[in-house]
This record gives C-alpha cells, sequence and structure tokens, in this order.
C-alpha cells in the first residue's frame, strides 16, 4: 500500500458530506412518496396499463408482420429499415409528431411506444423463426405436417425465447419511454419526474425514477420467467396474451373524473406557489393531468382539457380566446415587470432614468398580452410592435443626434423581453442623446443578472418574483413575511439589489407576468367564472 | 402396377437442371437405391416423390394415383420420411416424436401409445429407459433410430429416406445398417433410399438407379450395372470398389457350374458340424468370411460344405471357390 491509502481530514469530511446529503435526500424522498401515497399509486397503476397496452400492440401487430417476413424474406430489409428509422426518432419528437393527429392523453403515448416496441419484435420473430434448425421443420413437413402445424406446433415453440427475448427488450424500453407519456397528459410515473426537473428536486425526481426502474426490473424479470420455462413452451406465449390485456386494463382504473378536466404542467404540480399554494387557499382540487409546458394552450384549445396553467401576459391568450382567472384571494406570486439599472449609468448619465420612467405604469396585463400576441402569434417583429406602441402612446420621438456614451441593453430571450428591450431602446435614442448597444437574447435569468451585476450590460426587464426567488434566494422566514403582496416583494428586492449588488429596481411597468389559471372564454363565460374562487365553488 | 412410380420427372432451379426426364417404377416391398456423386439430383428427386419439391414437369404416382391428387399433407402422411439429419423435435420427447404422424391421422391415444411402445422396443430403445427423454439427450445412433421408429409408426406402405446413416460414425453406421435390413416392419416396405455410398446401395438395394447431373445413367439390379455397365460413367463408377462389389453381388449358385469335379458330393451327416455349412444364397464375399473363421483340418485346408440342395452338399476351399468365381465372371461379362 502506497501513502494513497491514508485517510485524510478532507476525505473524511467529503464523505461526511456525501452521507449528509443521501440521507437528506432518502428522508425527503420518504417524506414525499407517504404524502403522495395515492398518486403514487395511480401513476404506477397508469405507468404498468400504457406499457402493457402498448407491449400488447406490439405483440398483435410485430408477430405476424416478422412471421409474414419469414415467409416473404425480400420484405425484410423494408420492414426491419422501416422500423429501424422510427426507433431512431427521439421519443419526445415522435410524441411531437403524434400530437396533430391523435391529440393528447394515452392515443400519442400509446401509439408512440408501440412504434418503438416493433422493432425489437418483429426482429426477434423473424431471427427466431429463421433459428429454427432446418432440418426439423423439413422432417416436420415431410411427416405431414400443414404449413400451419408446421407454424404452431415446430417454429413458434422453438422460436419462442428468442421472440420473448424480443419482447423482453421491447418491455424494458417502453417502461423508460412511458415517462414521457406525462409530457402528452397520459400520467405514469414521468409525472414526478419532470415535476422534479422543473423544480430541481432530486427527491422528487427519484420519486418517480425509482419505482419507473423497479418496473422495468419486474418486467424484465417476469419475462425471463417465461423465457426460461421449459417443455411447454407454448404457454407461456399464452400466458403472456392474457396478461398484457389485463395489465393494460390498470390504466383505466384510476380515473375519477369530475366537471372539468384541469392539465397543468410538471413545474406547476410541484411549486409550493403553483397547485399547492391553490390547493391551500382556494380548496381548489380539480382531477387533473400532468403534459408539457409547450402543449397546455393547445390542450384547453382543443378542448382535451378545460382549465390549464399559463402566464398571464401570454400572447397565445389573446390568439385561443382564453379567460385569465383572476387571482381573488392572491395565491400566485407577484412578478412585477421592472426595469433594473446599475447605479453607475444613472448617475453617470441622469437624463436616462427620466427617459426609462416613460413606460412606467403604461402596460397592463391585457396589453402586454396584445403585444406579445403580436410578436409570438403574428409574428411580426419585436421592434415595429414596440415603436407601433410608443406611437399609439404618444411616446415616440425621432432618435435625437447620438454623440454621448454608449448605454447596453440586454434581454433574455422570449419576446416579450425583446418587445421591452425595442422600446427602451427607442425611448433612450428619443429623449436622450446617448448611444444605445442591444445584448438581446442573453438566455437565462442568472445569465442577465451576472451580466448586469459585471457591467456588462447596463438594464434589462426583470420580475420580482424571479429576481426574489432566483436571485437573492431569501430564506423561508422572510418569504413567509413577505407573502403574495407585490408591494412588499418590490420593497424588498429593491432594498437587497442596492446594498448587495449597487443595482437599481425603478418604477414597474404595469403588468404582472405570473402564473395565470386560464379557460377558454366561452365555456368560462357559460358557466360564469371569472375568478379562481368562482371556480372553486363551481367545482364543489 | 408398381406401388410408386415417376414418369419423366424434370426440376430446375433457375437455368440449372437439377433432375432431367427421370422415370422408373418400385415394387411394393422392393427397395430402390437412388445412388450418385453429391449433388447429382438424387434428394431433390427423392423430395419430389413426397411434393416437398414440385417438379417443373411429369408426374408421381402412388398405387396408379397422380401424388397431385390428393394435399401434399395427406399424401406426406402415408409415406415415411427419415433425412441425414434426423430433425427430431426438439421440444417433444422420443415418445411424443414417435407420435406424431399417428396424432396426426387421429388414431386413438391408447393405440398410439402401444404402438411407440412396441417401436421402441423392436429398435433397442427400451421406452421405460427412452420415452421420456428429449432428443438432446440421446446419442446419434440413438437419434436415428428414433427417426426410423417415427417414419414406421403409422405403418406407412411407402417409406423414404434420404441418407439415413450419412451422419454416423462408420462402426455405428454398420450396426444400424445391419438392423435396418434385419427389421421385419422393413421387409413389407416399398422403400426408396438415397445414399452416395455404394456399399451401402449393393447391401440395400433391389434396383438402383444411378444418376449424374440429374439424368439417369442406369436402372437395374445391383449386379447388372456391375458387369454389364451402360456407359463409362457407370463403370467409372464403380471402378474403385470392383472386386469387393463383385465378391458381394455373385452367389455361390453363380459359381458351382465352374467347380473342377462334380464328383465329391455328400449327403449331410453327422461329420460336418453345422457351423460349416453354408446356403448357395451366400455371397462369395460372406463365403470368405466363413473361410476365415473356419479351423484348418489336420491335414489340408479349411472346407466348408455347400447346401446345394436339401440332400446334397459340396466342399468348397479358398482355391476352388476364388477360382470358379474368376472363370464365372469371364462368363458372365461375355454373355
Amino acid at each position: 500500500m502506497a501513502g494513497g491509502g491514508k485517510l485524510r481530514p478532507c476525505h473524511v469530511l467529503r464523505a461526511a458530506h456525501f452521507l449528509y446529503f443521501t440521507v437528506n435526500i432518502l428522508t425527503e424522498l420518504f417524506a414525499f412518496w407517504q404524502a403522495q401515497a395515492d398518486k403514487l399509486g395511480q401513476q404506477t397503476l397508469q405507468h404498468i396499463g400504457l406499457t402493457a397496452a402498448s407491449l400488447l400492440a406490439g405483440v398483435v401487430v410485430g408477430v405476424p408482420l416478422g412471421l409474414l417476413l419469414t415467409r416473404r424474406p425480400r420484405l425484410a430489409p423494408w420492414v426491419l429499415g422501416g422500423a429501424g428509422v422510427l426507433q431512431t426518432i427521439p421519443s419526445i419528437a415522435l410524441l411531437g409528431f403524434l400530437i396533430p393527429v391523435l391529440g393528447i392523453g394515452p392515443g400519442p403515448a400509446i401509439v408512440a411506444l408501440f412504434l418503438y416496441s416493433l422493432l425489437p419484435i418483429v426482429r426477434n420473430t423473424l431471427a427466431g423463426i429463421q433459428g429454427v434448425d432446418g432440418a426439423v421443420v423439413d422432417a416436420a413437413r415431410g411427416l405431414g405436417l400443414t404449413d400451419g402445424q408446421v407454424l404452431r406446433r415446430v417454429e413458434l415453440p422453438l422460436a419462442l425465447p428468442v421472440l420473448l427475448a424480443g419482447i423482453r427488450t421491447a418491455a424494458v424500453i417502453n417502461v423508460g419511454v412511458a415517462t414521457l407519456a406525462a409530457y402528452v397528459a397520459a400520467g405514469g410515473l414521468g409525472e414526478f419526474i419532470f415535476g422534479g426537473i422543473a423544480l430541481n428536486n432530486p427527491a422528487m425526481i427519484l420519486a418517480g425514477a425509482i419505482p419507473a426502474a423497479a418496473l422495468a426490473l419486474l418486467f424484465d424479470g417476469a419475462l425471463a420467467g417465461l423465457q426460461h420455462l421449459r417443455g411447454r413452451r407454448l404457454w407461456a406465449g399464452r400466458a403472456l396474451l392474457l396478461a398484457l390485456p389485463l395489465l393494460a386494463g390498470l390504466y383505466l382504473l384510476p380515473r375519477a373524473a369530475s366537471k372539468l378536466l384541469a392539465g397543468f404542467s410538471p413545474e406547476f404540480v410541484g411549486r409550493a406557489d403553483g397547485l399547492p399554494g391553490l390547493r391551500q387557499l382556494y380548496g381548489l382540487n380539480p382531477s387533473s393531468v400532468v403534459l408539457a409546458p409547450a402543449l397546455v394552450y393547445e390542450a384547453v384549445r382543443s378542448g382535451d382539457v378545460d382549465l390549464i396553467d399559463g402566464y398571464s401576459t401570454d400572447g397565445r391568450i389573446r390568439a385561443y380566446d382564453l379567460r385569465v382567472l383572476r387571482d381573488d384571494q392572491h395565491a400566485f406570486p407577484p412578478y412585477q415587470a421592472v426595469p433594473v439599472v446599475r447605479r453607475q449609468a444613472l448617475e453617470a448619465h441622469p437624463e436616462l432614468a427620466p427617459a426609462l420612467a416613460r413606460l412606467a405604469g403604461q402596460l397592463s396585463d391585457s396589453v402586454m398580452t396584445e403585444l406579445n400576441y403580436r410578436v409570438d402569434i403574428r409574428h411580426e417583429t419585436p421592434r415595429a410592435v414596440a415603436h407601433d406602441f410608443l406611437r399609439r402612446r404618444g411616446l415616440w420621438r425621432a432618435p435625437q443626434p447620438a454623440t454621448g456614451a454608449v448605454i447596453r441593453l440586454g434581454s433574455k430571450i422570449f419576446g416579450e423581453q425583446y418587445i421591452l428591450a425595442e422600446m427602451y431602446a427607442a425611448l433612450i435614442k428619443g429623449y436622450t442623446n446617448l448611444r444605445v448597444e442591444a445584448k438581446t437574447g442573453l438566455g437565462g435569468t442568472s445569465i442577465c443578472a451576472d451580466a448586469l451585476r459585471t457591467g456588462a450590460i447596463d438594464l434589462y426587464p426583470e420580475y420580482t418574483g424571479t429576481g426574489l426567488l432566483v436571485v437573492l434566494q431569501p430564506p423561508p422566514a422572510v418569504l413567509d413575511s413577505l407573502g403574495p403582496d407585490p408591494v412588499a416583494v418590490l420593497a424588498y428586492v429593491r432594498r437587497e439589489y442596492r446594498r448587495r449588488y449597487n443595482l437599481e429596481w425603478l418604477a414597474p411597468l404595469g403588468f404582472n407576468n405570473t402564473y395565470a389559471l386560464l379557460m377558454r372564454r366561452q365555456q368560462a363565460e357559460q358557466l360564469g367564472i371569472r375568478t379562481v374562487s368562482e371556480l372553486s365553488a363551481h367545482l364543489r | 402396377m408398381p406401388a410408386l412410380e415417376a414418369r419423366n420427372l424434370t426440376k430446375h432451379y433457375g437455368s440449372r437442371a437439377a433432375v432431367q426426364d427421370v422415370s422408373f417404377g418400385v415394387e411394393a416391398g422392393q427397395t430402390l437405391v437412388l445412388l450418385g456423386p453429391s449433388g447429382c439430383g438424387k434428394t431433390t428427386l427423392l423430395r419430389m416423390l413426397n411434393r416437398l419439391v414440385e417438379p417443373d414437369a411429369g408426374v408421381v404416382l402412388v398405387d396408379g394415383h397422380d401424388a397431385r391428387s390428393q394435399p401434399p399433407e395427406l399424401l406426406r402422411r402415408g409415406m415415411g420420411y427419415v433425412i441425414q439429419q434426423v430433425g427430431l423435435l426438439p421440444h417433444y420427447t422420443v415418445a411424443e416424436n414417435v407420435a406424431v404422424v399417428p396424432q396426426l391421422l387421429g388414431h386413438a391415444p391408447a393405440a398410439v401409445a402401444a404402438r411407440t411402445e412396441e417401436l421402441l422396443r423392436r429398435l433397442h430403445l427400451p421406452p421405460e429407459q427412452f420415452a421420456h427423454q428429449y432428443p438432446h439427450q440421446l446419442s446419434g445412433g440413438q437419434q436415428q433410430r428414433v427417426g426410423l421408429a417415427r417414419a414406421l409408426a403409422a405403418d406407412p406402405p411407402i417409406i423414404l429416406l434420404d441418407e439415413p446413416f450419412g451422419a454416423l460414425d462408420p462402426i455405428t453406421r454398420a450396426s444400424i445398417r445391419r438392423e435396418f435390413r434385419e427389421l421385419p416392419e422393413l421387409r413389407r416396405k416399398t422403400m426408396v433410399l438415397v445414399t452416395h455410398d455404394v456399399a451401402e446401395a449393393f447391401e440395400l438395394a433391389d434396383q438402383i438407379l444411378l444418376l449424374d447431373a440429374g439424368q439417369v445413367q442406369q436402372l437395374g439390379p445391383p449386379r447388372e450395372l456391375l458387369l454389364r455397365p451402360a456407359n463409362n460413367f457407370v463403370r467409372r463408377f464403380f471402378g474403385a470398389d470392383q472386386l469387393a462389389l463383385q465378391l458381394r453381388v455373385l452367389r455361390l449358385a453363380d459359381v458351382l457350374d465352374e467347380l473342377p469335379d462334380a464328383n465329391d458330393f455328400q449327403t449331410p451327416s453327422t461329420t460336418q458340424s453345422e457351423s460349416n455349412i453354408i446356403p448357395s444364397t451366400a455371397s462369395i464375399h460372406d463365403t470368405l468370411e466363413k473361410f476365415s473363421h473356419t479351423p484348418a483340418p489336420v491335414s489340408g485346408e479349411p472346407t466348408v460344405w455347400v447346401q446345394v440342395s436339401k440332400s446334397t452338399l459340396r466342399p468348397l476351399t479358398n482355391a476352388t471357390l476364388m477360382a470358379a468365381f474368376g472363370r464365372a465372371l469371364r462368363r458372365l461379362k461375355n454373355v
């Protein structure tokens, strides 16, 4: 043993840290399972159901297809090639292709899983039959077995181990891919996993991933057991064909229907200020499915669900004729849009603050929604939309000769931020002789915040809730004391940004880009629902 | 009417003719051997008889009826089929393998079980030991016996055999072939057997059909092919084994007339032990074997006695036999 075997204090510390971390996560995990026991059970059953249903379809289609290929070997390269291509399509993309055709829900999930299971099943059926000793088949035919009898009594039983190995592969693949079903409102253990990813919560990810892995092992083990049954091999195949529909039936069991079906993104379901907050404050508990954030708007528009979570200024609210339910008891945190500026820039250029202030209070939720709609849905340029707005509000001024210093403008990488950046650029050019350099599309919050702190940019529009939770990250006690009060939150981030970073939050623009509950306007009007309280009353 | 007849059978694979215009008939209870070098078309020819291969032209007649007049499966159930690789169903026990055809024919389970047991016993596979074993637990010779039992299970009048002993080692091969020849079940069967082994053909055949490149070179009893070859191919084909085959083909009856003097006839008496009397139907080959097992008397050469008729025996020594064999050969070839 060389010196490397010595235990150093830093190793002990690291090991202790790791142990602490692990124990911590495990504690959280068990607490989570305990709290969500009913959901865990439901998701597990759904997961088994999805896997079994798709596997059944895979067997029912794949085995005959494989058998056909043994009789028509010329088709084999085409069919196997086609199935191989299907296999290479990333699962999330495959779901994306299927949604326009099949909508959301178990349909596209089962079809996607079915398509993935085809290749291993078809290939192994073919390989299994081709692997049967030619002499055995020849002798069987020579004895007077009909083609059907050769298939049933000789080829299938002898090919069964290889065939079952294919089904095993398909089953394990399907258990894994079925986690993605949570993106299309088909349920399954992916709901926890994607919620955990969205919330960066390892315990929640594990809460879904561990049962999913266990299911994969279970399917694998059960099929391996069938595979190694000697003697009466065909019984194994029959048992499988009997068991799969029963398991698939599990999917249908746990769905309880309520008057309205909600479709929520994973993050919303898991976040304390999302669905759990609503539940606590309003007693709201709609039956809901989980699906990908990108799909919720489509889902409510097409009527697959009636209620979704979204962002209060999203352009699709206007485009899809949705109604934002008013958060009358302030469950959602305030996310007021405010320009954040470096103090040095404000002090060096006193004309800057008044120019920026012209936009203060000018943008309500519905106005911002309208502007977003024009950019995101109608595909007008952010600049055209920004200038048009300024003109209508009488804020537009032609650019002055630019002689002064350079102000660097930042923005995050989505439409609303581009529009705001264009407005500020126009205001600075119109009301000062400062030059403007745009550094838009800077990615996420942390990149913009870092750029501002280091002086790479001088200002960008930020939201109070984001500044509070992502940048400042105060202890839970402080968050509790602030509550959902927009004024208190703004005051807190303003004070802390000044103290820590020497950055200034100016006056709010007026809109609040926060979580919102959305319904189709027509349905909401029919049911007379305008606020979350009214929704809650309706569901009760 | 032949029990099995082929008329002008022809089969092409692409542009290559595997079998060209082959005709033959096999009388009931006779054995026809399809003989020829590898790739001569003999297996294709055999497989056309039970329609595993459909001929491009020509017909197969079974008991005078066109083989195509019934579905191929039914035709095959009436013909035993034995192949070199045996092809036992690996997931069936020995007993289940043997019972396949009787079950297909819907025989009563009790009858099937009895028949299976009987056949296994007759083929030296005691059912109490072998019936419930799987093929992979058996030796090659045992597997081929099961294959034979399977072909015989439904007692079909016709048996087709494709190099049935080809995969066995020489010792097993010889012993199984002997069993095969002596099996009473097979005495009554009409058989067509494919082989490339000349000795095997001569041992088992009533008629030999010698094929080359898909064409019939000669069809006839073994001694005719040997003594009166129709062409150079036939002559060359048997060239290497000429003497050994002649010793097998010629019988004592063929050479008796060539023995030098006919005055030492004897009536059977107790002076000759049973062991050195030999029937005149024995081949020269077997008689020579006999000499090697017969102890020499105090003076002179070892002698065996040929049973010429019920009441007469003639003495034979090695030297007189070989001389007579040579003269008989010359006579037979010149006819």
